[in-house]
C-alpha cells in the first residue's frame, strides 16, 4: 500500500492504495466518487473517461502511481460550483439522449474535451472524437444532437425531450 | 411469432403468473387498492394520503409515484408513472418517483422482458391514477358539502364551480378516511383530454445519469462492504477440482477464498473459486494469482464451425416437422423458377455495458439482495431453490441496470453474490468482469437455416420450404431458437415446408432483444427479398400480395400437419399492411432513383404486440464500406404512445443495435468456450457506423397501447441487407457483414 495525495474536482483527496491500483477504482471505492464507469477494463469502452489536465483519459489504464499533481476531473465535477450544469451535461439533459445511462458520464466527459479544442465541431469531428466511447443502447443519433445543442449549433425545440 | 418469447424459457404459465399478464377484474381490484394494510399503516405514520402501493400524497402536497418495474433504461420508471400523473392531474415537474423494492403482494407482477411492462401494466395504472383523483374530489365536494360533480381536478387542486379551490394537500387528511371507490364509481379522463401522455418527457433520472450520482447495482456501498470476483470453468459446465487457496488467502486486501460446488446448472449457480477483498482492484489483483484444476466437464469437444458443417450434411435429411401445408415438392417441381439459399447467423453476447454484479448481505437470518435484474423473481426463485432460504427472508432491492437486452433475466450472478455472501460475515459486492461477463453470458443461439423457394411465371411465391438447425439442451430449443411453423410466410403459402433439427449442447443460452424475431426476420425477408428478384417483382408488392387480402390470420390456421400446436400467434394482417403502406409513404418506396452502389430495402415484422415496418437506404463503397443514409421505421404499436421522446430513443436504438449486430457481432464457440472476451476482439458499433439520419413514424391505431423495448429491432437488418442486394447485387447471408464481400466495380 502507498499514500498518494490526489487533486481531484478541485479537492485535495488522500488515498492508501496498491500503486498499480487503476484510478478508475481509486474513484469509486476509495472516494466514492461512482460516477465513472467501469465497463471493459482494456480501454476500449470509454465509461471511465475522466480528464487529467483537461485532456481526456482512460482511468481504467492509469495506474494511481502515475497521477501525480496532474488535475483529476470526473463527471461530479463537470459541472460550476454553483451545481449549474456543464452545457454538455445541460443539453444530454434537454434532448434525454440516455436509455441506461451507463455510458453517459464517459460520453459527456468526451463530449465536454471536445467541445473546448473545437467549440463547433461538424459532423465527421464529433464521430470522430466520440468513437471511442461505446453506447450499447445506441444513442449516438440523440449524442451527435447533443453536442451540437451543446456547441450552440441547433436548439432543442425538435427531438428529445422538451 | 414471438410475442411472449421469454414464455419459451419459463413456460407460458409461470411467464404469465410473474408478468401479472391474468388481467382481468382481479388485476384492476387488486391494483387500486395493492398495499392493503401495510400502505395504509405506513399511511397512517407518516399523515400521507396513500390508497394504493404506487400513489402517496403528504399534506405539504408532495406527490410521490412508486414505480414497480426493474429499469433498464426501457424508460419505465418514467413512462409508467406518466400514465399515473395523467389521470392524478398532477403536473410532471411536481412528481416524485421511488424505485419500489421487489414485492409482487405488493405491487402485482414486476417482470421487465418481452416488451410487456407497458401493455400489462397501461389500464391498470390509468385506473390507480383516476382513482386517487377520485377520492381527492370527493374529499374537497364533502368538505364544501357539494355534489362531487360540480368539482374537477386541476394541478393537484381541485375547483369548485363557484370557483373555490383546495390543493391536493389540503385534501389529505379527508381523503384518507374515504373508503376506495369500485371502479365503476370512477371516470378515466380520455384520451382526447390527454396532456402529458404522448408528450416528450425526459427520463426522471436523467439529472443523475448527467452528474454521476449512484444509481446502478455497480454502484452500491454498504457500510463496511467486501468485493468479490468469482473465477468459473472458461468450459462450459466444468467443475473445479482443486485451487491454490492458501496462497491467494495471503494476497493484499484478501478476506477470504472458497470454492462454490454449483448446482448443476449451467445458468444458475456454476462452480467456481470465490475471492473476497477489501476492495474491487485487491480482489481483480488477486485473481490473476489463481490456479485453478478444472474438471472441464462434456462440452469441450464442441465447436461453432463442427456443427454448421453437420448441419450442412444433414439439411437433406428430414428434421421434425413444424409445418405443413400442400405440396412444397410438387410446387418446386412446377415453379418457373426457384431459388437456394442457406443463411447462417452466429452466437452472439449481449454485452450490457454494465457488468453483471450484485451485492448480497446474510444477515439475522435474511438474505438481503441489492441486483440489477429484469425478472427478480427468477433470482429469488433461485436463492430459495439453490441456498436452502425461505422466500420470506430474502429482501431484494431494485437497482437501474444498466442494460437488459434480456441477459439480465438470468439470474446467475445474482445467486452467486447470495452464495458468497452466504459464507461472509458481512455485505459483499460481486463484480464480473468484462471477460466473465463475454465467457459466461447466456447466449443468443447462432442457426443456419436451408431454404428452398420457388415463384411461377407471374413471380407469384407458390412453394416454400425451410430447414432450421438450432442448439439447445434436453431436447428443448435455446430460447429464441425454436422456430415456429406459423412464423410468417408460413400459414401464407399454399405449398409449404418447415422443418427443425436441434443439436444437443451444453452451452447457456437465453433471450437476446425480441429473442427468435431477431433472426427469423432477417431470414425470412431476405429469402423473399430474393423471391421477388427471381420473379421480377417489386419487393414492396410482392410482400403486399403474399400478406393478402384476409385481415386476420389466426395461429395455427387449418392445413398444417402439426394443427393447433405450433405455439403462433394470431397475426393481423390488416394492421401489418397499413403500417407497411405507411413506411413504404414515409420513405418514398419506388419513388427515388438510385445509382450503383446505393439502394433502398423493405422489410417487416410482427412481434411483441407491435406491427413494424422498415425501409433503409444504403450506400455501399466500391471497396465494401457500407454507410446507412437514411432509415425509416412505421410503428404501429396501438392508440398511444405514452413517452414520445423515450419511444423514439428505443427505436432509434433497435436500429442501430441491430445494424451493429448485422456489421460485427459473432460469439464464437470452440472447444466448449468462447474464443472472444472482451471489446477488442468482439466490437460492437460506434457512433461512427450510426446512420446520417433516421425517421420514426407512429401510426395511431385503435389497438391497446403495446411495449417498445424489442419489436422495432427485427426488420432492422432485412432492410438492410435487401437494401445492400439493391445497390450491389451482392446478396448477405451470413452475421456478421465481413463474411460477405460487398466490394463492387
Amino acid at each position: 500500500m502507498s499514500k498518494y495525495t490526489l487533486n481531484v474536482n478541485g479537492q485535495s483527496r488522500n488515498v492508501d492504495v496498491a500503486s498499480d491500483t487503476p484510478l478508475l477504482w481509486v474513484l469509486r471505492d476509495s472516494l466514492d466518487l461512482v460516477g465513472t464507469k467501469y465497463g471493459c477494463g482494456v480501454g476500449m469502452c470509454g465509461a471511465c473517461t475522466i480528464h487529467l489536465n483537461g485532456v481526456p483519459t482512460r482511468s481504467c489504464m492509469t495506474p494511481v502511481s502515475t497521477v501525480g499533481k496532474m488535475k483529476v476531473t470526473t463527471i461530479e465535477g463537470l459541472a460550476a460550483e454553483s451545481g449549474k450544469l456543464h452545457p454538455v451535461q445541460q443539453a444530454w439533459s434537454d434532448l434525454d439522449v440516455a436509455q441506461c445511462g451507463y455510458c453517459q458520464a464517459g460520453q459527456i466527459m468526451t463530449a465536454a474535451a471536445l467541445l473546448k479544442d473545437n467549440p463547433k465541431p461538424n459532423d465527421e469531428d464529433i464521430d470522430g472524437a466520440m468513437a471511442g466511447n461505446l453506447c450499447r443502447c445506441a444513442t449516438y443519433m440523440r449524442i451527435r444532437a447533443g453536442i451540437k445543442l451543446a456547441a450552440g449549433l441547433t436548439t432543442a425545440s425538435k427531438g428529445g425531450a422538451q | 411469432m414471438s410475442t411472449l418469447t421469454p414464455a419459451q424459457s419459463l413456460g407460458r404459465r409461470d411467464f404469465l403468473k410473474l408478468t401479472g399478464l391474468t388481467g382481468g377484474g382481479f388485476a384492476l381490484a387488486f391494483y387500486i387498492r395493492s398495499g392493503g394494510a401495510a400502505a395504509a399503516a405506513d399511511a397512517a405514520a407518516t399523515a400521507d394520503f396513500a390508497p394504493n402501493a404506487f400513489v402517496r400524497i403528504s399534506p405539504t402536497g408532495a406527490v410521490t409515484i412508486v414505480s414497480k418495474q426493474p429499469e433498464m433504461g426501457q424508460g419505465v420508471k418514467t413512462s409508467l408513472p406518466m400514465i399515473i400523473a395523467e389521470q392524478l392531474e398532477v403536473p410532471w415537474k411536481d412528481i416524485s418517483i421511488e424505485q419500489g423494492d421487489f414485492d409482487e403482494k405488493k405491487y402485482g407482477g414486476q417482470s421487465a422482458g418481452g416488451s410487456q411492462s407497458t401493455p400489462s401494466n397501461y389500464d391498470n395504472f390509468h385506473l390507480v391514477g383516476a382513482t386517487v383523483r377520485t377520492m381527492l374530489v370527493e374529499a374537497a365536494a364533502q368538505t364544501w358539502g357539494v355534489p362531487a360533480a360540480e368539482c374537477r381536478a386541476v394541478k393537484a387542486t381541485v375547483v369548485h364551480s363557484s370557483g373555490k379551490k383546495l390543493t391536493y394537500g389540503q385534501l389529505v387528511a379527508k381523503a384518507s378516511t374515504l373508503a376506495v371507490p369500485e371502479k365503476d364509481a370512477v371516470t378515466l379522463k380520455q384520451p382526447k383530454d390527454f396532456k402529458l401522455l404522448g408528450t416528450r418527457i425526459a427520463q426522471f433520472d436523467t439529472n443523475k445519469i448527467v452528474t454521476g450520482k449512484s444509481l446502478f447495482g455497480i454502484d452500491v456501498k454498504l457500510p463496511g462492504m467486501l468485493y468479490a470476483v468469482y473465477e468459473k470453468c472458461p468450459a462450459f459446465g466444468g467443475k473445479v477440482v482443486s485451487a491454490n487457496l492458501d496462497q491467494i488467502k495471503t494476497l493484499p486486501g484478501v478476506k477470504d477464498a472458497f470454492i462454490l460446488e454449483g448446482n448443476g446448472k449451467v445458468k444458475e449457480l456454476v462452480p467456481g473459486v470465490a475471492i473476497v477483498a477489501d476492495s474491487t482492484w485487491s480482489a481483480f489483483s488477486a485473481r490473476k494469482q489463481l490456479k485453478i484444476v478444472w474438471d472441464e466437464g462434456k462440452v469441450v469437444n464442441e465447436s461453432w464451425e463442427t456443427f454448421v458443417t453437420q448441419a450442412k450434411e444433414k439439411s437433406t435429411q428430414p428434421g421434425k416437422t413444424l409445418r405443413k401445408d400442400g405440396d412444397p415438392d410438387g410446387a418446386l417441381a412446377s415453379a418457373a423458377k426457384t431459388v437456394e439459399a442457406q443463411y447462417t447467423y452466429p452466437f452472439i453476447s449481449h454485452a450490457n455495458l454494465e457488468p453483471q454484479n450484485t451485492t448480497a448481505h446474510w444477515h439475522d437470518g435474511i438474505m438481503e439482495i441489492w441486483s440489477p435484474t429484469q425478472i427478480p423473481a427468477i433470482g429469488t426463485g433461485m436463492v430459495n431453490r439453490v441456498l436452502g432460504i425461505a422466500p420470506d427472508k430474502i429482501k431484494l432491492h431494485l437497482n437501474r441496470a444498466g442494460g437488459g437486452f434480456g441477459r439480465r433475466i438470468g439470474a446467475d450472478y445474482l445467486i452467486e453474490a447470495a452464495a458468497i455472501a452466504q459464507k461472509v460475515n458481512a455485505p459483499v459486492k460481486l463484480t464480473w468482469s468484462r471477460e466473465d461477463d463475454m465467457r459466461h453470458d447466456q447466449y443468443r443461439p447462432g442457426g443456419i437455416h436451408f431454404l428452398k423457394g420457388g415463384v411461377d411465371a407471374k413471380g407469384k411465391v407458390v412453394a416454400w420450404k425451410n430447414h432450421c438447425f438450432t442448439f439447445g439442451e434436453g431436447g428443448s430449443p435455446g430460447s429464441g431458437g425454436s422456430l415456429s411453423g406459423d412464423e410468417f410466410p408460413g400459414r401464407w403459402i399454399a405449398n409449404y415446408h418447415a422443418e427443425q433439427t436441434m443439436f444437443e449442447t451444453g452451452w447457456p443460452m437465453g433471450p437476446w432483444r425480441a429473442p427468435g424475431s431477431c433472426v427469423f426476420a432477417w431470414v425470412m425477408h431476405s429469402f423473399i427479398d430474393e423471391l421477388a428478384h427471381a420473379g421480377g417483382r417489386d419487393p414492396l408488392e410482392l410482400r403486399l400480395e403474399l400478406l393478402g387480402d384476409k385481415d386476420e390470420m389466426p395461429a395455427g390456421n387449418a392445413g398444417g400437419a402439426a394443427k393447433g400446436k405450433q405455439g403462433g400467434a394470431s397475426y393481423n394482417v390488416a394492421r401489418m399492411r397499413n403500417v407497411l403502406k405507411f413506411a413504404a409513404e414515409k420513405a418514398g418506396w419506388g419513388t427515388k432513383k438510385f445509382t450503383k452502389g446505393s439502394g433502398a430495402g423493405i422489410a417487416f415484422h410482427f412481434s411483441h404486440r407491435g406491427y413494424f415496418a422498415q425501409v433503409a437506404e444504403v450506400t455501399v463503397s466500391k471497396d465494401g464500406q457500407l454507410k446507412v443514409d437514411r432509415f425509416v421505421t412505421g410503428v404501429d404499436i396501438g392508440a398511444q404512445v405514452v413517452n414520445l421522446s423515450g419511444a423514439e430513443n428505443q427505436v432509434e436504438g433497435s436500429v442501430i443495435d441491430a445494424l451493429g449486430v448485422l456489421m460485427y457481432q459473432e460469439l464464437n464457440i470452440e472447444r466448449g468456450r468462447t474464443v472472444q472476451s472482451n471489446f477488442n476482439d468482439y466490437p460492437m458499433i460506434r457512433i461512427t457506423d450510426a446512420p446520417a439520419k433516421i425517421e420514426t413514424h407512429f401510426l395511431k391505431t385503435a389497438y391497446p397501447t403495446t411495449g417498445l423495448g424489442e419489436p422495432a429491432l427485427p426488420p432492422v437488418a432485412p432492410a438492410i441487407c435487401n437494401a445492400i442486394f439493391a445497390a450491389t447485387g451482392k446478396r448477405v447471408r451470413q452475421f456478421p457483414l465481413s463474411r460477405t464481400d460487398l466490394r463492387w466495380s
